[in-house]
């Protein structure tokens, strides 16, 4: 492993093990001669909603692509269930993306497929289960995540944003995933549903015991949803923790964020 | 949407396995008077085709007061509290009393949330008669057919109000766009348009060859090349080749452009589509397959010539003075002349397709699909209605 743990305040304080759904450790990705994360280490806990800030172009959705398999890393570990994916058997890495869940920022749902089909994509696949039962479950996640049932049968060029998110999280929910990846959940919806989409995450942490790793840079949705939110700089992750913790963080670019006038105005 | 069946087969494996571990159960117990069912393990969407058994085989008996017992339960997710629900609205809808014991914290949040959410009537899926069905497809493809006539009208109908307005306004014509896309058409096309000829004359010649060869006829090979290339084969290869090659990518430009909303964009900007987007194509396109004929045809007839040569000892000298003598310029203008006329028709079939496509990626992939097939269909029936005419006029 290329960087030894010497720096605590990424990982979690307690040092417990058991409580660490996810760690990424010495991480390292990069396209052609350009590094975009170096020696990067992260934790994150069971249950909690970790938020992910960063300026553009810092490597949030590159991250966030990395843990999940899907841009190649040159070094370093990624450990998620406790299982490494990059040396996993087929079979243990089907275990473990069969219990996360990933809201991609288009939505990336199957165009192809209305809502109801597009959620039962998943269960359909990995399970076996009656049509009635595949029926009644995808209609109970349409309304578990705020859509009508006169949803389910529309195809996603026929929903408005603000529903393709919803639709594409309840596609997400399908299996009961104990880890759900959003990135820009909120972006593009109007303050409103950006606040009941919060109010959404926060109820399904509760009912459902979800793990929630968030890519966002909605303030509000970082004040009031998250757990504890890292800041993404430098190639690493430069602090993780609460907001009060961040706000007393010098560093320029976070107290230009949490500090700035933006985030002052929002009181 | 195409997922792999040996994929499927092999997951549905691991799953049976994973689930002999520790499996979810229902046992009935009690009598006339109070009725205790006991659910236990985990009750996730994982053991959802153990749990649906173990549902359909539940007998409870008549009792008017069921106890549903939900303390042993180490597992409970979405898909088992729904279950837990619907079974608990099925024994209320014949008229008993379900009573929920044994339920722990986080199970007690979840089952709340699900007991908001009401059973929908489950319709199962039903199809029409297959004679309506073929009605009702007809009737469709019919509207479809006037629907397409009418756009294709629309845009002849555009085109040639942009090239007389040409003499008002010539900034219309959008010259550097019809260079781009006569550049992409045309000069990229050349080399396999002309390779494909080449093989395809090379291929008439040694044919037509070895069988008037028998009849020691093969000098008759110059004239059978000659006039099928120059007549029909160059032609009818060339707009082939550009259906497959500039028709799919117009569809699939425009088709992407729709889908993007970039077709929007340009009408809120006050642009017309037809004018900025489908009359270059068109015309680079009208321009472009004369030029590719003509070339095509000299490839054709040098590989018919090279063949002539090394295999039936036709030298180029006798060659060319028999081709003089076999084909005349009415010949090579009987092909180019048709050239325009295909264009104009893959053009034109391209960007109506092109322009159908709706939101989905499947859309996109039928729409280009069709541009191609409809356009080769219509450029061999477009040749057969000019050879008719060609005929009756006496060329």
């Amino acid at each position: 492993m290329a960087n030894p743990l010497n720096d605590p305040l990424t990982k979690a304080p307690h040092g417990d093990d058991d409580d660490v759904i996810l760690r990424a450790r010495g991480v390292t990705v990069g396209f052609g001669p350009v590094l975009v994360l170096k020696d990067l280490d992260l934790d994150v806990r069971k249950r909690e909603i970790l938020g992910f800030v960063g300026g553009s172009g810092t490597g949030k959705s590159v991250l966030m692509r990395a843990v999940l398999g899907l841009t190649p890393r040159r070094a370093g570990s990624i450990e998620v269930f406790g299982v490494n994916l990059q040396d996993a058997a087929p079979e243990e890495r089907l275990a473990v993306e069969r219990r996360w869940g990933v809201l991609f920022q288009q939505g990336a749902l199957f165009s192809s497929l209305n809502v109801r089909q597009n959620i039962q994509v998943p269960m359909r696949e990995h399970m076996r289960m009656s049509e009635r039962l595949m029926d009644e479950l995808a209609l109970l996640k349409l309304e578990m995540v705020g859509l009508p049932r006169s949803a389910a049968e529309k195809f996603p060029s026929e929903l408005s944003g603000g529903m393709i998110k919803r639709a594409s999280l309840a596609r997400s929910l399908a299996l009961d995933p104990e880890l759900v990846f959003l990135d820009e959940p909120t972006a593009g919806l109007d303050p409103i549903g950006a606040a009941s989409f919060d109010a959404l995450i926060l109820k399904l942490r509760e009912t459902l015991g979800l793990t929630v790793y968030m890519v966002t840079h909605d303030l509000d949705s970082l004040h009031s949803i998250c757990d504890r939110v890292a800041v993404l700089g430098d190639k690493k992750v430069l602090r993780a923790g609460t907001i009060e913790e961040l706000m007393r963080f010098d560093n320029a670019w976070v107290q230009s964020y949490f500090n700035g006038e933006r985030a002052l105005r929002r009181v | 949407m195409a997922f792999g069946m040996a994929g499927k087969r092999r997951r549905k494996t691991v799953m049976t396995i994973h689930a002999a571990q520790d499996l979810p159960r229902l046992s009935v117990s009690g009598d006339a008077h109070t009725c205790r069912v006991v659910a236990e393990g985990p009750w996730t969407i994982f053991h959802s085709e153990v749990l649906e058994a173990a549902l359909a085989d539940l007998a409870v008996p008549p009792a008017a007061k069921v106890i549903l017992d939900l303390s042993r339960l180490n597992g409970l997710d979405t898909a088992g509290a729904w279950l837990l629900h619907r079974l608990q609205a099925e024994l209320e809808f014949q008229g008993r009393r379900v009573i929920i014991t044994g339920l722990e914290g986080s199970y007690r949040a979840l089952l709340s949330e699900v007991e908001q959410h009401h059973p929908p009537e489950w319709v199962p899926e039903r199809h029409p008669l297959s004679l309506v069905r073929l009605l009702e497809m007809t009737g469709r493809q019919v509207v479809e057919v006037c629907k397409d006539a009418v756009a294709v009208l629309h845009i002849v109908g555009s085109m040639v109000t942009v090239l007389s307005g040409v003499f008002v306004r010539p900034r219309c014509l959008r010259l550097k766009s019809v260079a781009n896309q006569f550049d992409r058409s045309c000069i990229g096309a050349v080399p396999i348009v002309m390779l494909m000829s080449f093989l395809i004359g090379a291929i008439i010649s040694q044919q037509g060859g070895f069988y008037l060869k028998q009849f020691g006829a093969d000098i008759y090979v110059v004239d059978l090349a000659g006039v099928l290339v120059l007549r029909e084969i160059g032609v009818i290869l060339t707009a082939i080749m550009v259906a497959g090659r500039s028709g799919s990518a117009f569809t699939a430009e425009l088709g992407s452009m729709k889908m993007r909303e970039e077709i929007d964009a340009l009408h809120v900007i006050g642009l017309h589509v037809t004018e900025v987007l489908v009359i270059p194509r068109l015309l680079a396109l009208i321009l472009a397959l004369p030029v590719l004929t003509f070339l095509s045809d000299l490839a054709a007839l040098f590989g018919a010539g090279l063949v002539s040569w090394v295999y039936l000892d036709i030298p180029p000298r006798v060659f060319i003075d028999l081709m003089q003598v076999a084909v005349s310029t009415d010949t090579l203008l009987v092909g180019l002349v048709k050239a325009p006329f295909m264009a104009l028709i893959i053009g034109l079939v391209a960007c109506v397709e092109g322009m159908k496509v709706s939101g989905s990626a499947e859309s996109l992939g039928r729409h280009t699909t069709l541009s191609v097939v409809k356009a080769i269909f219509m450029v061999i029936v477009v040749d057969g209605l000019f050879a008719i005419f060609f005929s009756s006029i006496g060329i």
